[in-house]
């Protein structure tokens, strides 16, 4: 059998769908347990978190996008042996939005130009020179008269976008209520009515507006992003577009698989820590003491340093460019969860201390049931909602991180497309004139909408599973709100 | 209390012991030095001989552990381990593996530029943050707590970078109102730092704020606000007198762990404002991979942990009569 694309996995892809995979699995566990599920019903029902849960949503399906890669024929033959493939690594993303992909320019333009950003010389078809600004390759190559045309050309394929995002938001809301429809068995006027009441008691109607905010500015940004560079492009030509998407996978292996490095280490020692106590104890909080002791920076750029020498002794292990980024990737991932199990460790050694005293657990224990029963059975489920809560709201804090590696030198490869790259490439930019400002705005802009959503869904996370606060009243925001008005 | 001291030094001794082989294992069992002085010395073909030069000149020709070669102590001390991470404890830092500095006259030098920009955010930065969130507290439950909330979540979801590219931007290159980068002598510094204090004050802005306002709440939720209350004293009375105060028992002692270590200034900060502190002499170390500095700063940075965790402990005996030394 000849297959048109041969696939490429990458190690952090492989751990990427492990995560997503755990978390499905977990999700069906947590199903059965009524703490964690009604947790659940009070984060769909807040309105922020369903909203924000979207939009990570979407910045999560990019990621997997960007997740499956292959490499495509080349040139065809009769059997799998004759058949050649493409050198070039590609993702399932970079063949969705080939057309940022391959149109290159030569040097920087502005967001929409139809002109490069620096003069240059150039030929006229009479045979003369002068210097001016070049026609971009494709930035709006189709206009046989920028000058005039370009505005106009704009606004009638944004137009064009808003009315395809409408199209598609149209459908998806028959969709959802057609769904709703099906689940009330209520005739469609009435499921419609339903699903856009604020008492229902699933959020389609969040989620329906957080998708209609992205097709307004997704739609014509995809429909412009054939003709011209919708960010501009940065200096060896890449649309700045394609590199922010390219980014956000990134940014998310970086949170993800660092978490999944992180947890076992956290929970099998902050349980043991706290259970056991004496001198498991002892051993386990020298142990996190000595490692919180050095400053995390520090120890990931050692650790990175040392790694670098240790590619290059090996250099035949790594032999293309892509492979050489992934491992790089993966080391950082491995070494960020290795500096940062700590703080949750501690925290579940408190709490573990104290699940040991109480009488569920004392009753097991008089009943004979194994210790590492007891604390599978009784202790690990209890100190889930810790386990949620630090993973959720350390997610964001990894994504920034990374940025700050990257500049001192010791985060993802420098060919990786990575916000921490970008904003390290952009300080040069900025000190031109006039100013490269769109890079570095771009990376802004996507980089707050990641962490902003996640730091949002992590909030009301927290704010549904942690005790002290769901007593509360709704909103958590203390209990003597109303006595003082 | 002088007893308690003495048990904090002790108890310190294993952790740097721990400290110190983890960065002995990291920099030369999983890299001998033969690696490092190809590193350094930055040439694919290095010949046998400039790597045994490098080596001597920086005292790696010795074995790791244990010398047979030499007698008595000298089986101990003429070793990598003795010469390169025991000689920390005795703050005998040798010299910077790039140029040849002495690292502990840098480290002398360039503390006061790390802590002229350090020691101003610390103090400005928790005092306007402790109020920031006590007007949220004092608010609480009206549109002022909510918007509040809402910017410092907002203003924590931006990466420290941008806040100091954009204003490098727009107060050094727009307004012209302070230099872009570099450092003065004496008081001629204060034009160079006022902008790098700005933009760390703006950054560490919303989580701080935060976490201090989680503080208050909590306070105010326990009986003794609710019977301040009740004996009819005003609001502003029960917020200055009874919850700032007992706020700030987690407050400073959350905030003490830090002091100690801004002596070593800020990384990007410091690189990105070109300051010559040792936040930018540790990010030129990792950038010429000078491994000498790295180990150095490793070194103090835990050992001022130490220090802060020490200095958090007793600073609860001060703010918390319940608290004593056991």
């Amino acid at each position: 059998m000849i297959l048109p694309v041969r696939p490429v996995i990458f190690t952090t892809d492989a751990l990427v769908y492990a995560m997503v995979l755990t978390t499905a699995i977990f999700a069906w566990w947590a199903r059965r347990d009524e703490n964690l599920s009604s947790a659940w019903r009070r984060v769909v029902r807040s309105r922020r978190g369903v909203i924000a849960g979207t939009f990570l949503g979407l910045f999560v399906t990019v990621g997997l996008l960007d997740s499956i890669h292959f490499r495509t024929v080349v040139e065809s033959g009769r059997t799998s042996e004759t058949t050649r493939y493409s050198a070039d690594v590609v993702s399932l993303l970079d063949t969705i939005v080939t057309p940022l992909r391959t149109h290159v320019e030569k040097s920087f333009s502005a967001p929409l130009a139809a002109y490069g950003y620096t003069k240059e010389r150039i030929e006229r078809p009479d045979g003369s020179v002068t210097r001016g600004y070049p026609r971009l390759a494709f930035g709006g190559a189709h206009l046989a008269d920028p000058g005039t045309q370009r505005w106009p050309d704009i606004l009638r394929r944004a137009l064009k976008g808003e009315v395809m995002a409408a199209c598609v938001w149209i459908l998806l809301v028959s969709v959802a209520t057609l769904t709703v429809a099906r689940g009330s068995r209520q005739s469609f006027a009435v499921s419609s009515r339903l699903l856009w009441s604020s008492t229902a008691t699933r959020p389609w109607r969040s989620v329906l507006v957080a998708i209609a905010c992205f097709l307004v500015v997704a739609g014509p940004m995809a429909v412009l992003s054939v003709a011209y560079h919708v960010f501009g492009t940065n200096k060896v030509g890449q649309d700045v577009l394609y590199l922010v998407l390219k980014s956000i996978r990134t940014g998310l292996v970086i949170g993800t698989v660092t978490t999944l490095v992180m947890l076992p280490f956290a929970i099998a020692l902050g349980v043991a820590a706290g259970y056991f106590g004496g001198w498991v104890d002892d051993v386990i909080q020298y142990l996190y003491t000595t490692l919180n002791s050095i400053p995390g920076v520090l120890l990931i750029a050692a650790a990175v340093l040392m790694m670098q020498v240790y590619m290059d002794k090996h250099a035949e292990q790594f032999d293309t460019l892509a492979l050489r980024a992934d491992f790089r990737l993966l080391f950082l991932c491995i070494i960020l969860g290795v500096t940062s199990w700590t703080g949750l460790c501690r925290l579940l050694r408190g709490e573990a201390l104290k699940l040991r005293e109480m009488e569920f657990v004392q009753a097991a224990r008089a009943l004979g049931v194994r210790p590492w029963r007891i604390i599978l059975r009784h202790v690990v489920p209890n100190v889930m909602h810790i386990v949620i809560i630090t993973t959720v709201l350390g997610f964001s804090g990894l994504v920034l991180a990374e940025a700050v590696l990257s500049y001192v030198g010791v985060g993802v490869d420098p060919s990786m497309n990575s916000f921490g790259t970008m904003i390290n490439a952009s300080r040069l930019e900025m000190a031109r004139d006039p100013v490269v400002w769109w890079p570095l705005s771009a990376a802004f802009v996507f980089m707050l909408a990641l962490v902003l959503s996640a730091n949002v869904l992590a909030d009301v996370v927290r704010d549904a599973l942690d005790p002290k606060r769901a007593e509360r009243p709704s909103g958590g925001q203390g209990d003597e709100t109303g006595a003082r008005a | 209390m002088i007893a308690y001291l003495v048990r904090r030094a002790l108890y310190a001794i294993p952790i740097l012991i721990g400290v110190n082989a983890l960065t002995f294992a990291l920099f030369f069992v999983v890299n001998t030095p033969d690696d490092m002085a190809r590193m350094q010395l930055g040439v694919k073909r290095v010949t046998p001989e400039a790597i045994e030069q490098w080596k001597h000149e920086h005292g790696y020709d010795v074995p790791l552990l244990f010398n047979a070669q030499e007698s008595g102590f000298g089986h101990f001390t003429s070793t990598v381990f003795f010469r390169h991470s025991l000689k920390l404890f005795t703050f005998d830092f040798g010299r910077a593996e790039s140029d040849g500095r002495d690292i502990g006259s840098e480290i002398r030098r360039r503390m006061w530029p790390s802590l002229s920009i350090a020691l101003p955010v610390f103090v400005i930065g928790l005092a306007a943050y402790v109020s920031f969130a006590l007007i949220l507290v004092f608010f609480r439950g009206t549109y002022v707590d909510d918007g509040g909330v809402i910017l410092c979540v907002a203003a924590m979801s931006i990466s420290a970078m941008f806040y100091i590219i954009a204003g490098q931007y727009v107060v050094g290159k727009l307004w012209h109102l302070t230099p872009i980068s570099g450092f003065g002598d004496g008081l001629d510094a204060w034009r160079f730092i006022i902008l790098p204090i700005a933009v760390a004050l703006v950054s560490s802005f919303g989580e701080d704020t935060r976490l201090y306002r989680t503080f208050f709440l909590e306070e105010t939720g326990k009986d003794y606000v609710r019977t301040a209350r009740a004996k009819g004293l005003p609001e502003h009375r029960v917020m200055f007198g009874h919850v700032l105060r007992n706020a700030l028992i987690p407050i400073l002692t959350g905030a003490v762990v830090v002091v100690p270590r801004l002596f070593l200034g800020s990384l990007v900060l410091e690189s990105f404002f070109g300051i010559p502190g040792l936040g930018s002499f540790t990010i030129d170390a990792i950038g010429a991979q000078d491994f000498a500095v790295v180990r150095t700063m490793v070194f103090l940075g835990s050992l001022l942990y130490i220090v802060g965790l020490t200095l958090t402990d007793l600073s609860y005996t001060v703010v918390d009569p319940r608290v004593r030394f056991s």
